[in-house]
């Protein structure tokens, strides 16, 4: 209980006091998440899209083999990724391992399944609902991925944002290929997950308080920056 | 511009878990006129219309166009019992077809708005679709088949569930689109409907074309006792 009490303090404390290692890390954790998210969103929902509207021969399995994909144990991901950016691996000479990019590799390859498994099932339910339409209306396949995305944007803003949570809270593979090297990789989780090992409770409770509430931030900025659960707004 | 009709069926079935739902069916649609499909519930109007527009795959025999298959789709367009909103407002769904066939936003939404003052529903173009009546939804999506002037124009019961002067709105669209030259097929269970719009009527029962004749002739003297039955308002079995 005293250590929650202390958590309390110290993260009130960091907050107020605007503390510099405090602003890096936070700044780099979001960096990092919403860099991810951005670019795995731009993999997931038109692969998402795609599965939705095509017909083609393995689309169960795919189907099958995405929604798996979400539970991807993220420090097999972490394995994989530094294997591949170690100076030994085939992409070793890019010189990334360590880097805030090893990072946004590693939960791209996590969060891509996660969002476009969200997102296909969104838009498999309006793809019932609009499959006549826009067939009847002469529509190309591009066309109806288009609109299929743009009217269930909603939908797929929960998509990432579920993305954008697991990303922020993710531990296991950015601590591999990044390192957790201070000033250079290190980010709110694996600071804390360092401040755990050191025995500083109080700190490591101080950093999830503001993890928690930098999620809770960005979220919540995202669905007042969208206009979702606006009246008369889709 | 080339017609796409006349459209021709030849021996046309349509089956679902081995059960047949339609056919075979033979007939040539022509180019002039306003078809009325008429038949009690489950005798296959719907799926005559959809193996005709294309959202049915004939598991036998064939529909044919005067041209190719992509020209003809291009130049038809079809109105669904229970219409389909797109998730977006009034004007949005009225110059969605205009802007996914090449026409820019703005000159879309300038030729939408006077589709809109037309409709009744000027005033309505910043409005979710969805929140409309149920009349004024189906005027809507009357109008958002007939925005591109089809050759050909497919009806699936589009006043079912509506009102007098809902009912009034449509069939005035519907003759002003049948004056304007577009082939109309419709299917309806309203007789009265069928007398004031059809020049010529397509009888179904059980999955075949019974009747295939002018309307005067059918309404007049109907060939199957199905018929008779029907316009005399016995059930059909």
């Amino acid at each position: 209980m005293l250590e929650i009490w202390l958590g309390i303090k110290a993260a009130f404390w960091l907050v107020v006091t605007l503390d510099a290692d405090l602003i890096e890390i936070a700044a780099r954790s979001l960096l990092v998440t919403l860099s991810a998210v951005a670019i795995a969103a731009a993999i997931a929902l038109p692969l998402g899209a795609w599965l939705a509207v095509g017909r083609y021969r393995f689309r169960r399995l795919v189907i099958a083999v995405l929604n798996a994909l979400m539970g991807l144990p993220p420090v097999v991901v972490g394995l994989v990724v530094y294997l591949m950016l170690s100076r030994s691996g085939p992409f070793g000479v890019m010189g990334l391992l360590f880097t805030p990019w090893a990072m946004i590799i590693a939960q791209v390859i996590i969060l891509t399944p996660l969002i476009a498994s969200i997102a296909h099932q969104s838009i498999r339910d309006l793809w019932a609902e609009y499959h006549d339409l826009l067939i009847s209306l002469n529509t190309s396949r591009g066309q109806r991925i288009k609109t299929l995305l743009w009217d269930s944007r909603r939908a797929l803003l929960t998509a990432a944002l579920a993305g954008f949570g697991r990303g922020i809270g993710e531990v296991g593979a950015i601590m591999i290929v990044g390192g957790n090297i201070d000033h250079a990789t290190r980010v709110m989780t694996t600071a804390i997950a360092l401040e755990t090992s050191k025995g500083d409770f109080a700190l490591a409770i101080g950093l999830g308080f503001v993890l928690v509430g930098l999620a809770l931030t960005v979220s919540i900025l995202i669905h007042m920056l969208s206009g979702t659960e606006v009246r008369d707004r889709w | 511009m080339v017609s796409i009709l006349p459209l021709s069926l030849k021996n046309a079935t349509v089956e679902r878990d081995g059960k047949r739902l339609l056919g075979p069916v033979s007939l040539d649609v022509q180019a002039q006129g306003l078809t009325i499909v008429l038949g009690p519930n489950g005798a296959g109007k719907s799926t005559l219309l959809r193996l005709m527009h294309g959202l049915e795959k004939p598991s036998a025999g064939r529909v044919r166009y005067a041209v190719p298959r992509r020209e003809a789709f291009a130049q038809q367009a079809f109105v669904f019992q229970t219409p389909i909103m797109l998730r977006r407002t009034v004007l949005g769904n009225l110059s969605y077809p205009l802007t996914t066939h090449g026409i820019s936003r703005a000159e879309a939404e300038k030729h939408s708005l006077t589709w809109l003052k037309r409709l009744g529903l000027a005033g309505h173009e910043s409005q979710r679709a969805s929140l409309l009546s149920g009349g004024e939804r189906q005027k809507l999506a009357l109008a958002r088949a007939l925005i591109r002037k089809p050759q050909l124009l497919f009806l699936d019961e589009p006043c079912a569930n509506l009102d007098g002067a809902a009912t009034q709105d449509i069939e005035r669209l519907i003759c002003e689109a049948r004056d304007g030259g577009t082939r109309i097929l419709m299917a309806t269970h309203d007789l009265g409907q069928a007398r004031r719009l059809a020049s010529d009527v397509l009888f179904l029962h059980n999955g075949e074309v019974l009747e295939d004749s002018p309307a005067e002739s059918f309404f007049e003297a109907p060939q199957t006792d199905a018929a008779k039955a029907f316009l005399k308002g016995d059930l059909v079995l």
